[in-house]
């Protein structure tokens, strides 16, 4: 199941639709393509601005492709007492144009910050030169 | 040789996988269990009750053989020992997606002995044991469930809020990951005392593994609960739908907006039906009252604030994890003899309670008793229960300036306090920290909070005052105030 039809179809007749639609569109193409959010809207028999309006709001979701690889940081209240903000200055030396270095707030880990995740991959207790050695491996 | 390590979120960002692994490679069976909350030792290795502290590869050989340094028998360490663990009960001691191991040790008592005793006295009972909604409004439980039973609709549903967006807490991503099973019995018994059978379960993106496991449970325990039906949702990077409503319209396929109450969710929840919505902790406590009775959970804690509540010991603090106990405790006692003050060893400068939008309170105020009520006349609150310790290398102006740029970025938009209030009181804070007309700038946020204060739609934008207020009103002199009487 890997096309726009498909993942339309699995979720349409479901009650609330929409996100988990979105979901399996931005997780299979890295973003929602103008022509995605056409679609989508003709199916659920919503208007293109509806739809855009619900993407548009969620960090979660993006407009445009980005093919660099992710880390998301948490730049939240418990890891920022646990001293994230001293490292990420050289996270993004690092990290420079190769790789996207996404501020979140909060990942749950918030006892043995500072916390990442790579995908479905945490991490914590990170020190300044563990979080650049999981930039520059990525 | 039988060796237990958690998958909790914890251990394997600490690296409880490669350990495991490496007992597996040298012949040992080892069991994937719940994490026992101390946080501080994961990866957090137990053989026959007792445990093996901060766990490496390297340390596999001699445990195996019986030669490496303990830390004695978990159950009986100070940090368990001196906690009440009703909803926590199972930490540390099951593998989370043990059918058997969740029946062996009470599971599904509490939702036989609703069905025994019918859906009004369910009611009753939840209503006696005084729980109050644990995602930081402290609404009475069973006054929510009785709404929805009263209420006329055809399709109720049950909405289990796990959106727990917070920096500070852990304890609702805790329960999925590590009694989810609790959780599905505490909302079939919700779906049966209101007439619900259709279920809901929003949990936050940034949370895979709890997602991960919840759905699995819910599949294994299908059986066991039906005709209710359980269905998880993934929200999508918005703080914001952890508010109720906004929750509900995520869910029904909108942008993340708040809504006007009433009608309330009670009368007029999900897709217009009534609806009962209630954060994780508070589902999760059902089984145990349900099981032991309303009145024994109510004899638990103090005032009003009746049963245990688990804390979320976090931020710069030596021994985080969680701490279940019955209300009353200080905030000092948390902090210091059970916290064991700061990671850093340096003072302890400024607590946060309650998430981004809790106050800051400084170490004068640690005799504070952990109660609705008594937080609430100290113009703090106790929200989700996460403690945020910070040392004194805080700059407290800094933390007010995060408050606005938090609530910026969240902002669902709608109403015009939180939307540009937040932009505005960045800018301003920026200008304060500066230094620019300090006096008139700090006096302008203190309007600006009012506004935001009495003029929002939702604790987004009408709480965010709370850690910009007492930040500016505890350490002046991050803002460059002199110490001086409060700022009104």
């Amino acid at each position: 199941m890997h096309t726009l039809d498909d993942f339309i179809a699995a979720h349409c007749d479901r009650e609330g639709p929409l996100l988990p639609i979105l979901h399996r569109v931005q997780a299979a193409f890295g973003h929602i393509s103008e022509v995605s959010i056409f679609e989508i809207a003709s199916a659920l028999n919503l208007t293109r601005a509806e739809v855009y309006g619900v993407v548009s709001f969620y960090h979660d979701f993006k407009t445009l492709p980005d093919a660099r690889p992710v880390i998301k940081l948490c730049r939240a209240e418990a890891c920022k007492a646990r001293g994230v903000e001293t490292m990420v200055s050289e996270a993004e030396a690092t990290a420079g144009s190769r790789v996207k270095i996404e501020t979140v707030y909060c990942l749950g880990l918030c006892s043995v910050g500072p916390a990442a995740m790579v995908g479905d991959q945490v991490h914590a207790r990170l020190t300044p030169a563990k979080l650049s050695a999981l930039v520059a491996q990525l | 040789m039988i060796v237990r390590i958690s998958d909790d979120a914890v251990a394997l960002a600490c690296g409880a996988d490669a350990v495991a692994e490496a007992f597996v490679a040298s012949g040992a069976t080892v069991e994937r269990v719940s994490s026992w909350g101390m946080h501080w030792l994961e990866p957090l290795v137990e053989v026959d009750g007792v445990g093996y502290a901060n766990v490496e590869i390297s340390d596999v050989a001699s445990i195996m053989n019986g030669g490496a340094p303990d830390i004695g028998d978990i159950e009986r360490h100070p940090f368990i020992a001196r906690q009440t663990r009703l909803t926590f009960m199972r930490a540390g001691k099951t593998k989370p997606l043990s059918l058997e191991d969740y029946t062996a040790t009470g599971g599904w008592v509490g939702l036989k002995n609703a069905y025994s005793a019918g859906p009004t006295a369910t009611i009753e009972t939840i209503l006696q044991s005084g729980l109050r909604g644990r995602g930081g409004a402290g609404f009475p439980a069973g006054i929510k469930w009785k709404t929805v039973a009263n209420a006329l609709g055809d399709h109720k549903y049950i909405v289990c809020n796990a959106d727990e967006g917070d920096s500070g807490t852990f304890a609702d991503r805790m329960v999925m990951e590590g009694d989810p099973f609790m959780l599905i019995e505490g909302m079939a018994i919700a779906g049966f005392a209101v007439g619900a059978s259709k279920a809901y379960v929003y949990i936050r993106s940034e949370y895979p593994h709890a997602i991960a496991k919840m759905e699995a449970a819910i599949e294994l325990s299908a059986q066991l609960v039906a005709p209710f039906d359980i269905e998880v949702r993934v929200g999508a990077g918005a703080y914001v739908c952890g508010e109720e409503t906004a929750l509900l319209e995520s869910i029904e396929g909108k942008r993340g907006e708040v809504r006007a109450k009433p009608p309330l969710p009670a009368h007029e929840g999900l897709f217009g039906q009534p609806t009962v919505i209630n954060n994780v902790l508070t589902l999760a406590a059902v089984p145990w009252i349900m099981a032991n009775g309303g009145e024994t959970y109510a004899a638990f804690g103090m005032g009003r604030s009746t049963g245990t509540m688990p804390i979320q010991l976090a931020g710069n603090i030596k021994h985080g994890g969680l701490f279940e106990v019955a209300f009353g405790i200080t905030l000092g006692e948390l902090v210091y003899d059970i916290g064991g003050g700061t990671a850093s060893g340096r003072p302890v400068r400024a607590v946060q309670v309650g998430g981004p939008l809790g106050a800051y309170i400084p170490p004068k105020q640690f005799d504070l008793p952990f109660d609705y009520e008594g937080f609430a006349a100290a113009d703090a609150l106790i929200g989700h229960a996460g403690i945020v310790v910070f040392d004194d290398t805080v700059d407290m102006a800094q933390m007010a300036h995060f408050a606005m740029e938090f609530c910026a970025a969240e902002s669902c938009g709608k109403c015009t306090p939180c939307r540009i209030g937040s932009t505005r009181g960045m800018e301003t804070l920026g200008r304060i920290i500066a230094g620019e007309n300090i006096e008139a700038n700090v006096a302008l946020i203190a309007d600006l909070s009012q506004t935001m204060k009495f003029g929002s739609l939702c604790a987004l934008g009408g709480f965010t005052p709370y850690p910009v207020m007492s930040a500016i009103n505890h350490w002046p002199e991050d803002f460059g105030l002199k110490r001086a009487a409060r700022v009104e």
